[in-house]
C-alpha cells in the first residue's frame, strides 16, 4: 500500500522519489514546495474555504477587536472583519506581485547579463556600472522610494520591486557567464567554427539557466518580504482589498491594547511564505549545483 | 606546396609588467598526411602556437609578425566569417581536458549534429546523427551511447568523442593540444594509436602537442623542440632520436625512463625555464646549459646541421 501511495505520487511530481534520495537538501526543498504550495492553494481556494466575507464589517457585533474564539478561530480585527477570511484572502496580492516582478527581472536581467558579459568591452562596463549603483541602495527603501513615485497598484508594486532586484540576476549570470564562456567546451565550439549566437544559447544559456532558477526561487522570497513592506508602509493596492501587508499596519495599532491576534497572524503567514521559497532556494541551490554534487 | 606553411610567426601576450613573446619567430612547414611533434615544457609556447594556427590565441596575445598559410592562404588576413568556415572543417583542434571539453548539457549525438550542420547546412538531423554513429563505430564506441550525456562516459572514451568530432569532417589538419595529458598512461597509448590510425585512414595532418618527448619520437614523422618561445631544434624523427643536438634536447631524452635499463637513474635538467619577462642575453638555455661557453651571450642563429636538422645552438658552429 504504502508503495502504490509512493509511486502514484512519484508520477504526479516526477523526481519526487530522487529528491527524497539528495539527502537534507532534497528534503529541504520538499519542505519549502508544501509551504508555497499550500499557500498558493489556500489562496486560490480561499473564495470557498472562507467562512465569511473578508471585508464585509461587523460580521462580530461589537465590541470589536474580539479575541480568537469558537465562532472566529482567529479573532476579529477593529473593524469587526474576520482575521481567519482575511488570512485566507490576504496573500494573493503578495503572491500576483512576486510572480511578476520575478518575470520582469527574468526577461529584463536574463538577456541583459547573457549579452553584455558575452559581448564585453564598453556595454559591459556600462551595464555593470548601472547594476552596481543599484545594488549599493538598501532595498527596501529603493523600492519604497520608487514605488512612491509611481503610485499604487499590482504592477507599480512589482515593477518598483524588480528595479531593485535585477541586479543580483545580472550579478550571478555575469560571474557565471564569464567563467562558462573560459571553459574548454566553449572554447572547443569556437574551434569547431560555432557562430557566436550558437555558443551563446547551446553553451552558455542551458549551463547558466540552473543558477538563474535559484536566484528567482531566492527572489520570490525578498519579494513577497518587499511587497509586504511596500503595503505595510501604505504603498500597495487599495485599502479595500484584504491583504496581509495591511492587517499588519492594523495591528500595530492594535497591539498596545492587547490585540495582538490582529498582526500575529498575518505576520506568521508572511514568515511562513518567505521561508518556504527560501528554503526552496537553498535546497535546488544545492542540489542544482554540480559541484556539490555525489 | 605544403599543407602548412608556418613562417616567422611571432606572438606576444601583452602583460601590464611588459609584454612576454610567447611564440618567437618560429618557421615551420608541414605536407599532407604527416604527423609533426611539437615538443616543450610548461610556457615554451607550444601551445600559444597551436592556438594561433586556428587564430584563437587567449586574450591578450597578440600575432606581431609572421604569416601561417594553410593551401597558401594566409589564416591571419581571412576574415572572422572565413575563418569560421576553417575552424573545424580544414583545421580541427582537440583540447587538453577530456573532462570540460563536452557541452555537459548536451548529448554526444547533439555534438556531432550541431558541428556536421554548422558546416553542412543542407544536412538533416537524422543524416548527421547516422554519420555520427559512423564515426563513434570508428573509435570504438558502441553507436547506442550516442544519446548518453558528457558525464557517462570515461575520460578516455571522452577524448576519443573529442577526437571523433574533430575527424568528422575530415579536416587536412588536426591539432592536438596535449590530448592525453590527462589520461592514464594506457590510455594515453590507446588515444595516440587512434589518432594515428585515423591519421593512415583520412590522411590528414596531425600536430601533437606535447611536454613529454617519448610520445612524439615513436609517431612523429618530424619533431620539433621549443624552449622559452623559441624553437632550439628540429629533426626528422630518426634523426632527433639518433642524434639529439640541443643540449636541451638531450636533456629531455637522459630524463626518459628506459624499461631495459634497469638501474639506470634518471637526469633531470638543472634549474629552472627563463622568466620570459627577463630573458637572458643570447642563447635563452645558457643557464642551464652543461656546455656553455663565452659567446652563447650573443643572439644564437638556428644552424643547419644536414638532412634537414635545425639547431639552435653554438656547439655546430655559427
Amino acid at each position: 500500500m504504502q508503495k502504490i501511495k509512493h509511486s502514484i505520487l512519484g508520477q504526479l511530481i516526477p523526481g519526487l522519489s530522487s529528491l527524497t534520495k539528495r539527502g537534507a537538501a532534497g528534503w529541504i526543498t520538499i519542505i519549502g514546495a508544501v509551504l508555497v504550495v499550500s499557500i498558493v492553494l489556500m489562496t486560490l481556494l480561499a473564495p470557498w474555504i472562507s467562512p465569511h466575507d473578508p471585508s464585509a464589517i461587523d460580521v462580530n457585533p461589537p465590541p470589536n477587536p474580539a479575541p480568537p474564539s469558537e465562532q472566529f478561530p482567529l479573532g476579529t480585527n477593529h473593524l469587526g472583519q474576520d482575521m481567519l477570511s482575511r488570512i485566507f484572502w490576504g496573500g494573493s496580492i503578495m503572491l500576483q506581485v512576486a510572480v511578476l516582478s520575478v518575470f520582469i527581472c527574468l526577461i529584463i536581467g536574463m538577456p541583459l547579463g547573457l549579452l553584455s558579459s558575452y559581448a564585453g568591452g564598453v556595454l559591459d562596463k556600462t551595464s555593470s556600472l548601472i547594476m552596481d549603483s543599484i545594488y549599493a541602495f538598501p532595498g527596501l527603501v529603493l523600492a519604497i522610494a520608487i514605488a512612491a513615485t509611481l503610485g499604487r497598484g499590482v504592477v507599480n508594486m512589482a515593477l518598483s520591486i524588480a528595479v531593485v532586484y535585477i541586479p543580483s540576476y545580472f550579478r550571478v549570470i555575469r560571474s557565471q557567464v564569464l567563467t562558462i564562456k573560459e571553459l574548454t567546451y566553449t572554447e572547443a565550439a569556437k574551434a569547431a567554427g560555432a557562430k557566436r549566437r550558437t555558443i551563446l544559447f547551446r553553451y552558455i544559456l542551458p549551463n547558466v539557466v540552473p543558477s538563474i532558477v535559484v536566484v528567482a526561487t531566492v527572489n520570490f522570497a525578498d519579494a513577497i518580504l518587499t511587497a509586504a513592506g511596500l503595503t505595510f508602509v501604505g504603498l500597495g493596492v487599495e485599502k479595500s482589498i484584504p491583504d496581509w501587508g495591511y492587517d499588519l499596519t492594523d495591528g500595530r495599532a492594535l497591539l498596545p491594547i492587547g490585540a495582538w491576534w490582529v498582526i500575529t497572524f498575518p505576520g506568521i503567514m508572511i514568515v511562513l511564505l518567505a521561508l518556504g521559497f527560501t528554503l526552496m532556494g537553498e535546497g535546488l541551490s544545492e542540489l542544482l549545483n554540480p559541484r556539490l554534487e555525489q | 606546396m605544403p599543407l602548412l606553411e608556418v613562417d616567422s610567426l611571432t606572438v606576444e601576450y601583452r602583460a601590464r609588467r611588459g609584454n612576454v613573446r610567447a611564440v618567437d619567430n618560429v618557421s615551420f612547414s608541414l605536407k599532407k598526411g604527416e604527423i609533426l611533434g611539437v615538443v616543450g615544457e610548461s610556457g615554451s609556447g607550444k601551445s600559444t602556437l597551436g592556438l594561433s594556427l586556428i587564430r584563437q590565441i587567449p586574450s591578450p596575445g597578440v600575432v606581431m609578425g609572421g604569416s601561417i598559410r594553410v593551401d597558401g592562404k594566409d589564416v591571419l588576413t581571412l576574415s572572422e566569417e572565413e575563418m569560421r568556415g576553417l575552424r573545424g572543417r580544414k583545421i580541427a583542434f582537440i583540447f587538453q581536458d577530456p573532462m570540460t571539453s563536452l557541452n555537459p548539457v548536451k548529448t554526444i549525438g547533439a555534438h556531432f549534429v550541431e558541428l556536421l550542420r554548422t558546416h553542412e547546412p543542407d544536412l538533416s538531423e537524422t543524416e548527421a546523427l547516422g554519420r555520427a554513429k559512423e564515426i563513434l563505430k570508428v573509435l570504438g564506441i558502441l553507436p547506442e551511447r550516442i544519446n548518453d550525456y558528457p558525464h557517462q562516459f570515461s575520460g578516455g572514451m571522452r577524448q576519443r568523442i573529442m577526437i571523433g568530432l574533430a575527424i568528422a569532417l575530415t579536416p587536412h589538419l588536426v591539432i592536438a593540444d596535449e590530448p592525453t595529458t590527462a589520461l592514464d598512461v594506457i590510455v594515453q597509448a590507446k588515444i595516440l594509436d587512434l589518432l594515428k590510425s585515423l591519421r593512415d585512414t583520412f590522411g590528414m595532418a596531425l600536430i601533437l602537442v606535447t611536454h613529454d618527448l617519448s610520445i612524439v619520437l615513436e609517431r612523429s614523422d618530424k619533431i620539433i623542440v621549443m624552449y622559452a618561445g623559441q624553437l632550439v631544434e628540429q629533426a626528422e624523427r630518426l634523426d632527433m632520436q639518433d642524434k639529439p643536438s640541443h643540449p636541451y634536447t638531450q636533456g629531455l631524452l637522459r630524463s626518459i625512463p628506459n624499461i631495459e635499463l634497469a638501474d639506470q637513474r634518471l637526469e633531470a635538467i638543472p634549474g629552472n625555464p627563463p622568466d620570459l619577462l627577463n630573458l637572458p642575453e643570447g642563447c635563452r638555455f645558457q643557464q642551464r646549459c652543461p656546455y656553455v661557453m663565452e659567446h652563447c651571450h650573443k643572439e644564437t642563429p638556428l644552424i643547419d646541421v644536414g638532412n634537414s636538422h635545425f639547431v639552435r645552438c653554438f656547439l655546430y658552429g655559427g
